[in-house]
This record gives structure tokens, sequence and C-alpha cells, in this order.
């Protein structure tokens, strides 16, 4: 177990040890049917209503595979600039668990699809190269929902039910070569590694990658070897880090973890640790003596898989443009430098801000609100830009309504707060909070008359021409009008009545 | 009692699948009357011969009154149509119990047909019920089926072979005139041979493996047992072809069986004798019967040669590292956790804990020493000395007979080195066990045609031999003709099929109808 206490801080666990990372990232492809079967990959069926006798694992009940995962698969590859198997099989990755129905996962081992690619990320402007070692496709496993506990898990439940809908739904899994020479980057470039893998995803239409939905799952490798070490030291490997700020956590945490046990003088224990969301830290799970022994084979039902050159240059050809093109075009697009590109997509704004533009809105204006405003949102709840309650269509009226004059900069903040809080689409939310800027005359003279008659010593500085005290005049008007008051006309009416 | 004193429905179970497929097409009997003689002849023996684990009355009858409707209503009728057959207990059946002679699966009863069966069904076959065997057709004798052992109809204090011996036994015993069979490393062809009757491996993936409960994917092949060669290749027709359910299947034309059993030619047709499976390795009577049929086999105009196959004889040692290797991760879902038995589930015990006395419970020893042998032989740092190794002597086996097949059309040997020895003779000696299948293996391994047709009986024990023609992979056909031509030639020396010379068994509550 860790003590929290026990941590080396981050700065100082860097200045003496080198970090390696690896990241195994697991993707449910949205094919429209499983694995190996007919049944539909459906999220949120009714438990066990998507089931057949073959993702059942029914005595007697054969796999047969699906193509167009196989396909997906090859997109995958091709687009992490992976060589592609002429002739690969399928292996029965065995272990007993009740949400396996054959007690053996249908996966690839030896002969994956897809070898020896990379990706590239950006990290602070730059760009750094994660080196991909293979790209295979399984199935998944059913879900077990275990009963009666206070915590949802295995321990202290009184029973357990297993719902199989997810068994057989394809997955992918992407393992990355081990990341060197990151130094102190390397929680930003595990985000962004998978940030951009995801995008990748997302733009292949191979997946709906929805994290929170476990479409997109990560096991994060973290290791500490002492600067100029000849070796790479040992590493853990934490389990199920499901969103993008928990896989820059958690290497975090085991940076500064490894740390405070090498300087101790012990050996960091080669294990699978499971990530704590609440607090950020990893704990012991299975140590590497303890694993299990899969006996892998090559699958005896399936036939291996020898993708027709052509087919996959076809599929090649099809790809589209990849988030990295696109990336180049919209920077030119918008006017930006790659620092500033860099940050929206490491804040996850860049689809957003794309969806905002293609809804209207200027790029400046849109990039404005969601690293602003939105962006402050996010960081204070905790939650990733995308999972916003807010749409980039209503973030682009928000814009056109301060273009139109009917609100400014600071109401339209108070117009997001309204919609975040579910108040509405913008237009609601301006009527119901009545934010509309008040430019009228007729209201705004009664403010202002107020005002004079309120600050008697700041009117008689403007009489005797000290007009640079009319702020203070036009500060009581906007108060009194909680901001809405048009500030260039309150100006103007004060100085008129003053002058 | 002699066969025709129990009145007409004797005579019907007396008759091959051919002649009752005829017979029914042409009205002169109704496919119900067949299959009610056959239930009959089933209540009769069957309490001493025990070939069923399940009979199917009501269904059958069903069934063959379908046919009988069809054919009322000048629908077209295939070509076994109320023709009734005895299934294996290891293909599932949504209207019976399939257990595959298991403890495990008692009473489970799938909610699917398998390929084969529903190819039946679409074919008008009656279903009459499912077979014993030994447990996940592990074994060469059924005294591995947990629910007791199926006797030779021969001599009924002997095994009927295995592991498809509940349908061999059927068939010997006239209780049904076909049945089908599963063989992965000789199960259709070694009970066929002990009990005097056909028995064909087809190619593999020749025959649909969806809803074949599975023992050992690589090599499972579901094939047909009948009193005649024809009656084994018009089953074949009917049971194989392409089925998109299962990748392992062939995606080719079924291979013209029917045509080549009536052909029955083997002028100017090369023989091979396997060298390594003509030695000393036979009983006296085997070795004897099986060199009459070369001599007659030359008699007939075919050219016979010697071929060494020198890897057969590591075929069995590669067979036990496979096939045990494949069962091991395929009974693994046998965990008490969706179907079949549950043992210990109180309240207390965890699932892993459950799954454990469920296994300990439910499987019997031969299928736990298999698994423990396939699990071994996996294992993380053995894999490449045993199954890696296994799979080379597979690949050099599989060449052996491209060798072979280039010198000659066909390949002989006896289907099994013995005669069916007494039950319980080999239950606690699994290695003389093993030696059954001895020269069945080698086609199982390579995935080729083989097929065992009656040669006659041996000298010391009067009990059946049975001579294996080895064809290549998809030339069954080859295996068809050459094997009907051996039986025509030899029911003319001995005035009649092989089986009419085992002594009639005795029928419980014969005499009171």
């Amino acid at each position: 177990m860790t003590d929290l206490a026990q941590l080396v801080p981050y700065d100082e666990a860097l200045s003496r040890y080198e970090p390696v990372i690896g990241l195994e990232t697991h993707v449910e492809l949205g094919t429209t049917t499983k694995m190996f079967c007919g049944c539909p990959t459906t999220f949120g069926l009714e438990p066990n209503s998507a089931v057949c006798p073959v993702c059942l694992g029914l005595p007697g009940s054969l796999p047969v595979a699906n193509r167009a995962a196989i396909e997906y698969t090859i997109r995958i590859g091709l687009a992490l600039n992976c060589s592609i198997a002429t002739w690969c099989r399928f292996a029965r990755k065995n272990y007993f668990y009740p949400d396996m129905p054959k007690d053996f996962q249908i996966s690839q081992y030896d002969e994956p699809l897809c070898t020896d690619g990379w990706l590239d990320v950006e990290v602070d402007g730059g760009t750094f190269r994660v080196g991909i070692e293979r790209v295979h496709l399984e199935e998944d496993t059913g879900k077990s929902l275990h009963m009666g506990g206070a915590t949802g898990r295995i321990h202290g439940a009184e029973y357990s039910l297993v719902d199989y809908n997810r068994a057989g739904i394809p997955l992918v899994e992407v393992v990355t070569k081990p990341v060197t020479g990151t130094g102190a980057r390397a929680p930003d470039v595990a985000r962004a590694y998978v940030t951009e893998l995801r995008d990748l995803l997302r733009s292949l239409g191979v997946s709906d990658v929805r994290m929170e939905e476990g479409s997109l799952r990560c096991d994060v490798n973290t290791s500490l070897a002492p600067h100029g070490a000849a070796e790479w030291g040992t590493r853990t490997e934490t389990k199920n880090v499901n969103s993008l700020r928990s896989v820059e956590r958690a290497v975090r945490f085991e940076i500064e973890r490894q740390a405070a046990v090498l300087d101790a003088g012990q050996k960091v224990v080669q294990e699978t640790r499971h990530f704590h969301e609440d607090n950020g830290s990893t704990t012991a799970g299975r140590s590497k003596e303890e694993a299990q022994d899969y006996r892998y084979f090559p699958e005896p039902d399936l036939v291996p898989v020898a993708p027709d050159r052509d087919w996959v240059e076809q599929i090649r050809a099809g790809l589209g443009e990849l988030p990295a093109a696109r990336r180049a075009r919209l920077q030119a697009d918008w006017g930006l430098s790659g620092l500033e590109m860099t940050q929206l997509q490491n804040a996850g704004a860049l689809e957003l801000i794309g969806a905002t533009v293609a809804a209207g809105a200027s790029a400046a204006d849109a990039r404005k609100w969601w690293m602003g405003e939105l962006a402050r949102h996010a960081n204070a709840t905790g939650a990733e830009l995308a999972e916003l309650p807010i749409t980039p269509a209503q973030v682009s009226r928000v814009s056109a309504l301060v273009k139109a004059g009917t609100i400014n900069d600071k109401l339209a903040r108070q117009v997001l707060d309204g919609v975040l809080a579910g108040e509405g689409d913008p237009d609601a939310v301006v009527a119901v909070r009545g934010l509309a800027i008040v430019s009228d005359d007729a209201a705004l003279t009664e403010a202002v008359d107020a005002a004079i008659a309120a600050n008697p010593d700041v009117a008689a500085k403007i009489r005797d021409g000290k007009t640079a005290a009319v702020g203070a005049l036009v500060g009581a008007v906007m108060k009194a009008t909680r901001g809405r008051a048009d500030a260039n006309r309150a100006r103007e009416l004060i100085l008129e009545r003053l002058g | 009692m002699a066969a025709g004193d129990a009145g007409a429905g004797s005579d019907l179970t007396r008759l091959s699948a051919a002649e009752i497929a005829a017979l029914v097409a042409s009205g002169d009997v109704s496919a119900v009357e067949v299959t009610r003689a056959h239930l009959d002849r089933i209540v009769a023996v069957d309490p001493d011969v025990h070939a069923f684990l399940h009979v199917a009355g009501i269904g059958a009858l069903a069934s063959a009154e379908g046919v009988d409707r069809k054919r009322a209503a000048g629908e077209p009728l295939g070509p076994l149509a109320g023709v009734p057959l005895a299934l294996k207990d290891v293909m599932t059946t949504a209207d019976m119990p399939t257990t595959c002679g298991s403890k495990i699966l008692e009473g489970w009863r799938p909610p699917y047909d398998a390929t084969v069966t529903r190819r039946l069904r679409d074919a008008g076959v009656v279903i009459l019920g499912k077979t014993n065997m030994d447990e996940f057709a592990m074994g060469s004798s059924t005294e591995n089926s947990a629910y007791g052992p199926s006797h030779n109809p021969w001599d009924l204090t002997r095994i009927p072979g295995g592991s498809s011996g509940g349908s061999s036994a059927a068939v010997a015993a006239y209780e049904a005139p076909l049945a089908i069979g599963t063989d992965t490393g000789g199960s259709v062809r070694q009970p066929a041979a002990v009990c005097g009757i056909v028995g064909m491996k087809p190619t593999y993936g020749g025959s649909s493996r969806y809803g074949l409960v599975a023992f050992a994917s690589s090599l499972d092949t579901p094939g047909p047992l009948a009193r005649t060669v024809l009656d084994a290749a018009l089953l074949h027709e009917v049971m194989s072809g392409h089925d998109p359910c299962d990748s392992t299947s062939v995606d080719a034309p079924v291979p013209p069986v029917v045509a080549a059993a009536r052909q029955a030619d083997v002028s100017g047709l090369r023989v091979g004798v396997v060298t390594e499976f003509s030695g000393g390795g036979s009983q006296t009577g085997v070795q004897a019967r099986f060199t009459e049929a070369v001599e007659l086999l030359e008699s007939l105009g075919a050219k016979v040669v010697e071929v060494s196959c020198p890897h057969f004889t590591y075929a069995l040692p590669a067979y036990y590292l496979i096939a045990p290797s494949e069962c091991s991760s395929n009974l693994a879902r046998f965990d008490a956790m969706r179907y079949g038995l549950r043992v210990g589930d109180d309240g207390t015990r965890s699932a892993d804990e459950v799954m454990s006395l469920t296994r300990e419970a439910g499987f019997g020893p031969e299928v736990k020493r298999r698994i423990m042998l396939g699990t071994y032989a996996l294992s993380s740092g053995y894999y490449d000395a045993y199954y890696g190794k296994a799979q080379q002597v597979r690949t050099l086996i599989t060449q052996d007979f491209e060798a072979a097949f280039e010198q000659v059309d066909v390949l002989v040997s006896p289907t099994t080195p013995t005669t069916a020895f007494p039950i319980g003779e080999r239950v606690d000696d699994p290695m003389a066990m093993y030696l059954a299948d001895l020269f069945t293996i080698p086609s199982d391994l390579a995935g080729n045609a083989a097929l065992s047709v009656p040669c006659g009986l041996a000298p010391e024990d009067g009990l059946p031999v049975g001579l294996q023609i080895m064809a290549p992979a998809l030339a069954d056909d080859r295996a068809y003709r050459v094997g009907a031509a051996v039986e025509a030639a030899l029911e003319q020396r001995w005035g009649g099929p092989l089986l009419a010379q085992a002594k009639e068994l005795r029928e419980h509550g014969g005499e009171s109808r």
C-alpha cells in the first residue's frame, strides 16, 4: 500500500530519475455486429438481451470473424503507420472468469494484425513521436455487477450478476513501444498520446471513443531509473485509467511513488495497480508472481486472416483527412501558433472549436469562450471540456448575441453559466435572467440621474471639467443595472447632464 | 430368436437406408411404419446393447408423419426421407438433451440445432434419439461414458468401440440403419470396424462442426455410420457441405460420394499399403484379413504397392499432445456459471470454488487426465517442447500423405490393431486404450478422408475386422469407390453381408407381443 505522505515531490523525483512509460489502449469498435456473431453492439440494452449461442459460448457454437472489424483494425493500423500482416492468426487466451463465456478470450498473441508504427503527438508546441508496437483485435468480455456491497466491488458483495451483452464486442488493443526521453513531460506525453489516439480513432469512424462508457480504456505502464542508468527500471501497470486527466495523474503519481520506493533503497515490484479517481493514487493489484499463465495457442476454430494487398490499399486510400493534417489546416485557417494549437488540442477543445466555427462563430471568439470561461468551468468541476453540458451551437449563439450587441462579454459569461446550469438555450437564459443590454435612453437616464444624485462629489468634479472621474459614475450605473447598461451610452448621458 | 419371427416390423429394420428410402418414396411403406419398427427394435434390444442415452419416440414419429404428409401431397422427398437415424449425443438438438456422455451436461437442453442436425431434419431423416459415447468423445470403448458402456452386438461382453460406440452399436444391432458419429482420432472408423459396419471420416471441414460440442477443434469431424457403403455415402452427401457458421468448413462442392459408391470399381487404381502399419503391430487375425483384402484389391484390378510414411509412427504421441491441448481449452466453459451441473453453490462459496467443485464432480477420470495433459502441454515454458513440437510432427505427417498420394490413389491399412476387446480389459491402462486409434490418427492429424469397411472376421475370436481406406483431402469419393468394390466382392464371397454372421440378439418383451 502506498502512504500518500511517502511520495517524492514531482520535480524532485525528476531531478534524480528518468521515467519510461508505455500505454495499452483498448478501443471498442463501432461495428454494427459483434466480433464473432451477428448480435448487435448497441450500448445500454436490457442485460443479456443481445446474446446468442456464439457470444454466450454455448457448447457446440463456433465463432466466425467479422470482416468489418478486421477492416476497422487495418484502418487503425494504417493511420498509425503500421505494417499490416499478410497472414496472421487469432489465439486463445485461457483463464477462468464468470464474465468470460468460454473461459478463454479470442485475442491475438504473437501474430498481431498490425505492427511497428508511430503516432506524432503535440506537447508544448513541439512534436513527440510515440512508437506503436502493435495493434491487435480481440473480443470483449461480459460485465460483472457485484451486488449488495457498499462499493460495487467484488469484495463485500453478496452476489454477482453478469451481463453478456458486451461479451464478443470487437475490441482493438493499441500498444505503444516504450516511450523514452520524455523527462518531466511524461504525464503530458501520456495524455497527449491518448488524446491524439482518441481523435484519430474518431476521425477514422471506427469507434465512438467514449471513455465514460468504457469504449476507450487505458492501461498505463511506468518505470523509473536513475539518470544515466544502463537499464530501465521495473515497470508497474496501472489498469483501467479511464479519462485523459486520469492518464496524466496516474503517470505523475507512479513517478512520485516509485521515486520514494527507490529513494528508500527498495525495489519497485512488477505488478498491476489500480487507479483511484478520487485522490489520483494507485494501489497494488496482482503481482507478477501471481500472474496467470494464459496458455496462448492459435485459435483452431478460426482460419488465418490474410488481408489481400489490394484490399489494404483500398482501405488506405479511404482513410480521409487525419487529425494531424486537419490540425495543420485549421491552424492556418485560424491563424494560430503551434503552441496555441497544442493548447487547444490538449484541452480537448479542437473539435469543439471547429464545431463552434462551423456553427457560425469566428475562430477567435470560439477559442476565447472554450479556452476561457468554459475551460475554467471544466477545471473547477474536474470535467473534460467535451463533457460540459453545452454544445458548440450554443457557444456560437452566445458569440452571435455579443456580436449583435444584445449582450456584452461580461453578460455572456452569465449566459454561459445559465446554459451550463441547465437553464436552457442562450436566448432562453438571456430572457429569463433578463440579461439583455439596456441601451434605451429612458431606462438609462433614470439610472444616470440616480448615480449623479447619489455621488454629488463626483458630479461636482466632472462639472469642474475633471471628466476622468466619469468612470466612477458609469460604474455606479453598471452596478445599478447589474451590468446590463450599455456603458458607452451611459458615459454619453452622464457627460450630457454634467457638461 | 430369428430375425423373421418378430413380424413385419423386424423386416423393416433389416433393410438398408437406400431400400427404406425407396419404399417410403414409392409409398409401399410409410415413414411412420419404418420409424415404429425401429422404435420397437430399440425397446427390444437396447436394454442389453445400451446404444441410446435418449430415445425421442414422439418426436421421431412426428417427423415421420411429416415425411408421409409430404409424400401424400406430392412434394419432392430427399434421398433419405423417412429413414431413421441415431445421432451421437455430441451434436446439439433443440428438442432433446445433449449430454456428451458427461455428468456435467446431464439434462442440458441446447437452445439450438447443430448444422448437421438441421440438415438431417431438412432432408426428412427421422432422428430416433441420441447415442451413447465416451465422455466428450474421449475414448475408444464407450466405457468413459458417465452413463455406462454400450455393448457390442456381436458379443455383449465386448466394447462396441468408441467414442461413437453408441452409434456403431445401434447400427449393428438394427436399431437404426444410419447413425452420425464424430471422428477426432478414429471415433467413427474404429467403432465401425469392431462392430462390422461401415464408418467414414470425411475430409476435415467437409461436414460442419457447428453444434458439435468440441473435443479437439482442429480434428473433430462428423461422419456417417451405416451397414452398407452406399448408405454411408447417401448420409455423407445429406450431412455435408459448406456451412457459413463454421469458419473451418470447406467452401467447395461435396465430392461425388454416392456416384463413387455406385461405381464400386478399382480397376487401374493405385493402392498403397502403408509399410509402417502392415507390420507386426496387429492381432494375427486382423493382419490375416487385411492381407486378404489387399490381395482382393489386386484381383479386382488395382495396382498395389507398398508406401512408407515414416512419420506415421509419431502420430499417436503428437495426437496425445494436440487433442488434449485443445480439449483443455474447449472444456473450460463447463464452469457451472451458465448451464449444466452446479455443485457447492450454497451461498458461502466463491465462483472460483463452485467452478472447481463442479468440474471435480462433473468430469470423469479420462476427461480430467486429458485436461491436465493439455494444460501442461500449453504451459508457458513447455509449449515449444510439447504443443509446438507436436504441430511440427503434424506437418510432417501431412507431408507423408502428400508424398504418398503422389504415388498412389488411396492408402490402406487395418482400421484398428485388434478386434473388439472385452469390456473392462483396458479401463485401467490408458496407453493400451489409446493404441486402438494407432492407425486412424494420421488421417485426423492430416485432415484427409478415411473410410472403414468390414473385411471379415478374425479366426481366433470370430469378431469383425475393418479395412481402412485413406484418400486425399476432398477426394472422399475415392475412398467410397474402393470401399464399395471391396464390399461387393466380399459379400459375394460371404454370400451376404458380414453382419448376417452375427448372432441374433435376445429381444426383450418380444415373446409377449
